[in-house]
């Protein structure tokens, strides 16, 4: 038995029934991690002593006792969720240093839940990227074919799950960095509903975007993460006063029900985009048909706005960015420059050594896109688009459930294929954005592979705190399909 | 929208970024490219459109007014590139 290509449900079971432990587990994924992650990069920070602490201690209930479906079960978390005395770096160099007093509230909540944290997985830096090339500590592989990206910005913990150097991870979503990842490692990745939960500890980018989600091997183990990490906190106050479902239950509507009677749209707009590889079309008609042969209804519906949802994004995302980035500037943690003749100076310079080329560049331009005279036609405008975009979801679930497109317009592209051209790179982003942009839910479940070898994702989006509809199509889809998505490394 | 190798280093001034010589040609023809394409969002008609700032549609949300314990100086501070005492040290600011 593989231990480490256990699902998070099978892994559970195991433990439980005492055919296994935590300890055997979480050694042999620090093992596995020890032996591979050199050519992939998945980890920025392991740390073997403390996971296997922290196992022992989960196999022994009587410290703990209770129903924890996640008892024991090793995770790894995306380098931008504040985690206590664990550096936490959000792959810049301005953090290199930076070790935090307290957990995130979703660190807090799956360490209560006693999940093993394996270490902290590598992203682009402050989760700006698609590609995972934008990491000040060295790009991440796409465990399926090295020369490829593995996606962005939670690239590290799409090719953790993916290599088996962890059984789930937690990923932040700002424009598609969980869901795009996960399509391109043949991961399910689900960005939560905006709200659902906490982003207290999660080091902001863009917070009116912002959500952290789990990124697992199967919908069922999504699932299980998000009835650890959702629901109302305190600490954030635009975490949202809803009750939480067993989203499990989801999975079970489907055992019962199966799709019978679902509506799902198709945005006529997605199809048109420029750019749509044929293989990711392709392999977007066969699962249609999948969802199709599984009693779903496809409706064909229309999202307006959506050739313009990029460009309001990239207008939205950096003013956010440059007002949230101006706190690394070396006074209170960080990395401070020794080069100060005056405060404006050491600001400068400590500022301009710590952030890489696509954080400053998206500092100039929300700076720009705020500074006086160019706010109306910037960000004002930006904002307006927003809520058209958010009215087209609305109209669209008018008549349907869920919304079917592909996650991205191709597959994985070759390491430093885009590296220069950052609106190439943006434009890729077309098909994830819309999400954020209306704050509804969204799931990548993998629906094929490329004539090469490299996986493509399907994505699905439901009405605002309607995640259990996603897990319910996501798991009659997944369950229907039976990709077999074991990597050799 | 065409962004000059001068307006970039304004910018950055006002982010207080320093951008090297080397980039700021670069960054020029990257911004001005990007914002090209944005450019486009002046097509739409936004004649009485609102305006939302963000994707959480609660407002003026309240929680009782508790007082918890700070974490103190030694937690917060743990983390200061340079401090004195219970302080934060930076360069002088006043001459």
């Amino acid at each position: 038995m593989n231990l480490h290509q256990l699902t998070i449900k099978e892994a559970s079971g195991l433990i439980q029934s005492g055919e296994t432990t935590s300890e055997e587990i979480t050694r042999d994924i620090l093992d596995r991690i020890e032996k591979h992650d050199s050519s992939i990069r998945a980890y920025l920070h392991v740390d073997r002593d403390a996971s296997l602490l922290s196992a022992k201690e989960s196999d022994n209930p009587d410290k703990k006792p209770g129903d924890f479906p996640l008892r024991g079960i090793p995770l790894g978390i995306k380098d931008i969720l504040c985690t206590k005395g664990m550096k936490t770096t959000c792959g810049s160099y301005s953090l290199h240093n930076f070790v935090p007093g307290y957990d995130a509230t979703v660190v807090g909540r799956l360490k209560a839940d006693q999940a093993v944290i394996t270490g902290k997985t590598n992203l682009d830096e402050f989760a700006m990227g698609s590609s995972n090339e934008n990491s000040a500590f060295g790009v991440t592989r796409n465990p399926w074919n090295t020369d490829y990206v593995p996606g962005g910005s939670s690239g590290g913990s799409a090719a953790a799950v993916a290599a088996g150097f962890c059984l789930g991870a937690i990923g932040t979503d700002t424009g598609g960095s969980i869901r795009q990842p996960a399509s391109h490692c043949s991961v399910v990745g689900l960005k939560p509903t905006y709200g659902r939960v906490s982003r207290y500890g999660l080091v902001s980018y863009a917070s009116s975007l912002d959500q952290a989600g789990p990124i697992t091997r199967t919908v069922e183990d999504a699932a299980i993460i998000m009835n650890s990490i959702s629901g109302r906190d305190p600490a954030d106050s635009t975490s949202a006063d809803r009750s939480v479902p067993d989203f499990t239950s989801g999975l079970l509507e489907f055992e019962q029900k199966g799709l019978k009677g679902m509506k799902a749209g198709v945005p006529r707009e997605f199809m048109e985009v420029e750019g749509l590889d044929p293989q990711v079309a392709e392999i977007f008609d066969r699962s249609r048909k999948v969802l199709e042969e599984l009693g779903v209804d496809i409706v064909e519906v229309s999202l307006p706005h959506t050739e313009y949802a990029v460009a309001a994004y990239y207008i939205i995302a950096p003013c956010e960015a440059s007002s949230n980035l101006a706190r690394f500037d070396g006074v209170r943690y960080g990395h401070r420059s020794p080069q100060k003749s005056d405060l404006i100076d050491m600001y400068k310079n400590t500022k301009s050594e710590g952030f890489g080329a696509e954080v400053q560049r998206r500092i100039i331009m929300g700076t720009y896109a705020l500074s006086s005279g160019y706010y109306d036609e910037y960000y004002g405008r930006a904002a307006k688009v927003r809520s058209l975009i958010m009215k087209d979801f609305e109209q669209a679930f008018e008549s349907c459930d869920i919304l079917l497109s592909p996650v991205a317009p191709t597959p994985a592209f070759r390491i430093g294929e885009n590296i220069d051209d950052p609106l190439t790179m943006y434009l890729t982003d077309v098909f994830t954005i819309p999400a954020n942009m209306a704050g509804v839910p969204g799931i990548s479940v993998p629906a094929g592979f490329s004539r090469e070898g490299l996986p493509v994702g399907l994505q699905m989006t439901a009405r605002r705190f309607d995640e259990l509809s996603l897990f319910r199509a996501g798991y009659g889809f997944e369950k229907s399909l039976g990709l077999d998505r074991s990597v050799n490394l | 929208m065409k962004i000059t190798k001068e307006k970039v280093e304004y910018i950055a001034h006002l982010a207080r970024l320093r951008v090297d010589d080397s980039l700021v040609e670069k960054y020029a023809a990257q911004l001005s490219e990007i914002l090209g394409y944005i450019d486009k969002l002046g097509e739409i008609d936004l004649t009485g459109v609102d305006t939302v700032a963000g994707a959480s549609f609660d407002t003026n949300v309240m929680r009782p007014d508790e007082p918890v314990r700070s974490p103190g100086p030694d937690l917060t501070l743990a983390n200061a590139p340079e401090r004195d005492d219970d302080f934060y040290q930076v360069p002088r600011i006043v001459k």
